[in-house]
């Protein structure tokens, strides 16, 4: 390669390479320029809804979508309307999120643990750990006339749980407990998955040295592996969070309508807004916001643990 | 079933860890059958003792010294997953070679044929959706990782508020596909929406950006690549941390510029971090159902965007076509499949499972 390419190079890291401007090199200029581009790329979608969910009707059509709405546009009546309608959505979701999350959490540790540190025929335990990472991959449609026809032919939940619904819940909840049981079956995999990846890399020596000492598996899980697991616990239990709140999927046919008592807030939002009159888009920027409230605060506040999630 | 499982697991337990079998486990006969429902160390002299523990041995021996024991942490899990993902799968392509539909309870099961796949393939909506599903995975995979990459790349340099950068890229990809389809029916709206206001400053447009069937699939290819190319970003930096600083440094004094020393020494190091990424993106494309059903609040999607994901939805909860339905799955499943069975495959050779 010649002098006059590298030269020329803008990528080049010596000094003489570079035109300097006041201490700040173009190259760098130029970097963050691209940065701060994407930047308003990933964020404008989300702030025009943001501000389009404080518009009145007028201040819809009047000002640019991404601007915020004058103080005679500004309104929280949409906001109001969206809490009104989807408030009843988030308990529900809530009701079969919070438990589906850590059983799936803690059986995926425990299922992790039996497949990571004890020792047994590796060919044997590559063929369990493929047909359980498969499952995380499996495309759901070719799963869901089956399950249909499983919770509403099979295991008939409404007619089991009939002492429940003497206490005056409504049967529609049943939806629920399918809702919590379908989520944990299916989050399985990904969460020994992501335990999996943790737990291979833990000290071997201590595990060894307790196993021959005489310790069952069981206690070396209670004493050792689940103390050490805090950091993926955290990681396990805001990945599986998100993913079941935001599924849509199963709570269309395991719940089915948004009329219902039991309706999840994704169910509620998606049909929200839609009239023969056209589209309220502010209400549904509203609605969309606060469905995504729970899952947001968990992101600002976890987003490390986010990003570990989704990276493994 | 569970029960039996439990108690040949108490019974086995005591002898395991050390791999000498202690004398009193004798509660599991010659047959593999359990009897005594006493606590194990209670039964000290049964006769078939040695049987046990001539099993135990061959157990050992086939599948390795933890096996039984370990079985009850991963066993009963593996088999609820089983049940809801194989057993699921294999009904619903029993399913598929009925004729159920409507308001029948049960498929009948007594006369099965490949009637539905041949009118699958007969069917032109399904061969559009098949295509659109296939445009959509591989343009969707392809720009996802190329934007992903090309931001990595650039948060990689060292800069600042490396953070705060990371952290908007990926907000996206925390929201619900609910959430995110409001925000581009908002931004692809003909009147008023940013995508009509921004391409009107260099003259063109107005577009119908959802209405238009012949532009309509790339609309929803790019609103889901704001959505996740943030994950392919995440996914490369790490694989681009992993990469040892002297290869970098081995290029430079090579002097190559920074281009070369990409694509020839960097890139073909991400290979794994590529291959991992874009599995779990081709998924995401073909989950893109809970956008497309949120974009119009229905079971039908714009013209020109339906994909094999909706149509198969569609076929079975609102026409309820269920035979028809199942078929169809089992097409998505076979793809992704095509997909799954190779990764998993070069997974396992790598020794990464």
């Amino acid at each position: 390669m010649s002098d006059e390419e590298l030269r020329t190079d803008g990528g080049g890291a010596t000094a003489d390479t570079r035109w300097n401007l006041g201490g700040v090199t173009i190259e760098d200029a130029a970097l963050y320029l691209v940065l701060a581009f994407a930047a308003v790329f990933y964020l404008v979608p989300i702030e025009s809804g943001l501000v389009t969910s404080f518009k009145t009707g007028t201040a819809i059509i009047e000002t640019a979508p991404f601007a915020p709405p004058g103080p005679s546009g500004f309104t929280f009546e949409k906001w109001q309307t969206a809490i009104d309608a989807l408030l009843r959505g988030m308990g529900n979701s809530l009701l079969y999120a919070v438990p589906a999350t850590v059983i799936s959490a803690v059986v995926g540790s425990i299922t992790a643990y039996g497949l990571t540190i004890p020792t047994w025929k590796k060919s044997y335990k590559a063929v369990v750990l493929m047909l359980i990472i498969a499952g995380i991959f499996i495309p759901y449609q070719a799963v869901l006339v089956p399950l249909t026809q499983f919770w509403s032919q099979w295991a008939q939940l409404d007619q089991l749980l009939s002492f429940v619904w003497a206490l005056g819940i409504s049967n529609d909840y049943a939806g629920i407990v399918e809702l919590v049981i379908t989520h944990v079956a299916y989050g399985i995999p990904i969460c020994t998955l992501l335990f999996r990846t943790y737990y291979k890399t833990m000290s071997e020596e201590m595990i060894e040295s307790a196993r021959l000492d005489g310790a069952t598996l069981r206690r070396v899980y209670r004493r050792i592996v689940l103390p050490l697991s805090g950091p993926m616990f955290a990681v396990v239990l805001i990945y599986q969070f998100t993913q079941i709140w935001n599924d849509l999927l199963f709570t269309l046919v395991l719940v089915s309508t948004e009329s219902s008592p039991a309706a999840p807030v994704v169910l509620i939002l998606a049909g929200l807004g839609t009239s023969l009159e056209g589209q309220d888009f502010a209400l549904r920027m509203a609605g969309a916001f606060f469905a995504a409230l729970p899952t947001l605060a968990v992101y600002i506040f976890f987003g490390e643990e986010f990003a570990e999630g989704v990276a493994a | 079933m569970l029960d039996f499982y439990r108690r040949l697991y108490r019974t086995i337990r005591p002898s395991s860890g050390d791999d000498e079998p202690r004398p009193n486990d004798g509660e599991v006969r010659a047959d593999g059958g359990v009897v005594s429902d006493g606590p194990a160390a209670d039964s000290p002299t049964e006769p078939d003792q040695g049987a046990t523990a001539r099993l135990k041995a061959a157990l050992d021996r086939r599948f390795g010294s933890d096996f039984m024991e370990s079985s009850i942490f991963w066993l009963p899990p593996f088999l609820l997953m089983g049940l809801f993902v194989y057993g699921a799968v294999i009904w619903n392509l029993l399913i598929s070679l009925t004729d159920y539909e409507r308001f029948e309870n049960a498929p009948d099961y007594s006369n099965l044929d490949f009637e539905m796949y041949t009118r699958a393939f007969a069917d032109s909506g399904f061969i559009d959706a098949a295509v659109n599903t296939l445009i959509l995975l591989v343009l969707f995979t392809m720009g996802t990782l190329a934007v992903g990459l090309l931001l990595a790349i650039l948060i990689d340099r060292g800069i600042r508020f490396e953070n705060s950068f990371r952290t908007i890229y990926l907000l996206p990809m925390s929201l619900s596909f609910v959430v995110t389809a409001q925000f581009w029916l908002w931004i692809y709206n003909y009147n008023n929406g940013i995508a009509n206001s921004v391409i009107g400053t260099f003259g063109l447009g107005p577009v119908s950006w959802l209405g238009n069937q012949d532009i309509v699939l790339y609309a929803i290819i790019f609103a889901l690549m704001w959505q996740f190319s943030g994950y392919a970003m995440v996914v490369y930096l790490a694989g681009l941390r992993a990469i040892p600083r002297e290869h970098y440094e081995a290029a430079k004094v090579d002097g190559a510029s920074s281009l070369k020393m990409y694509w020839r020494v960097i890139i073909p190091q991400l290979k794994g971090a590529t291959i991992s990424a874009a599995v779990v993106l081709m998924v995401f494309g073909m989950k893109a159902f809970d956008f497309l059903y949120s974009l119009v609040g229905g079971y039908r999607p714009p013209n020109g965007a339906d994909i094999l994901a909706t149509k198969m939805v569609r076929e079975a909860y609102a026409n309820l076509n269920w035979a028809y339905g199942s078929a169809i799955a089992i097409v998505l499943f076979a793809m992704a499949l095509g997909v799954i069975g190779p990764y998993l495959v070069y997974e396992y050779r790598r020794d990464n499972l």
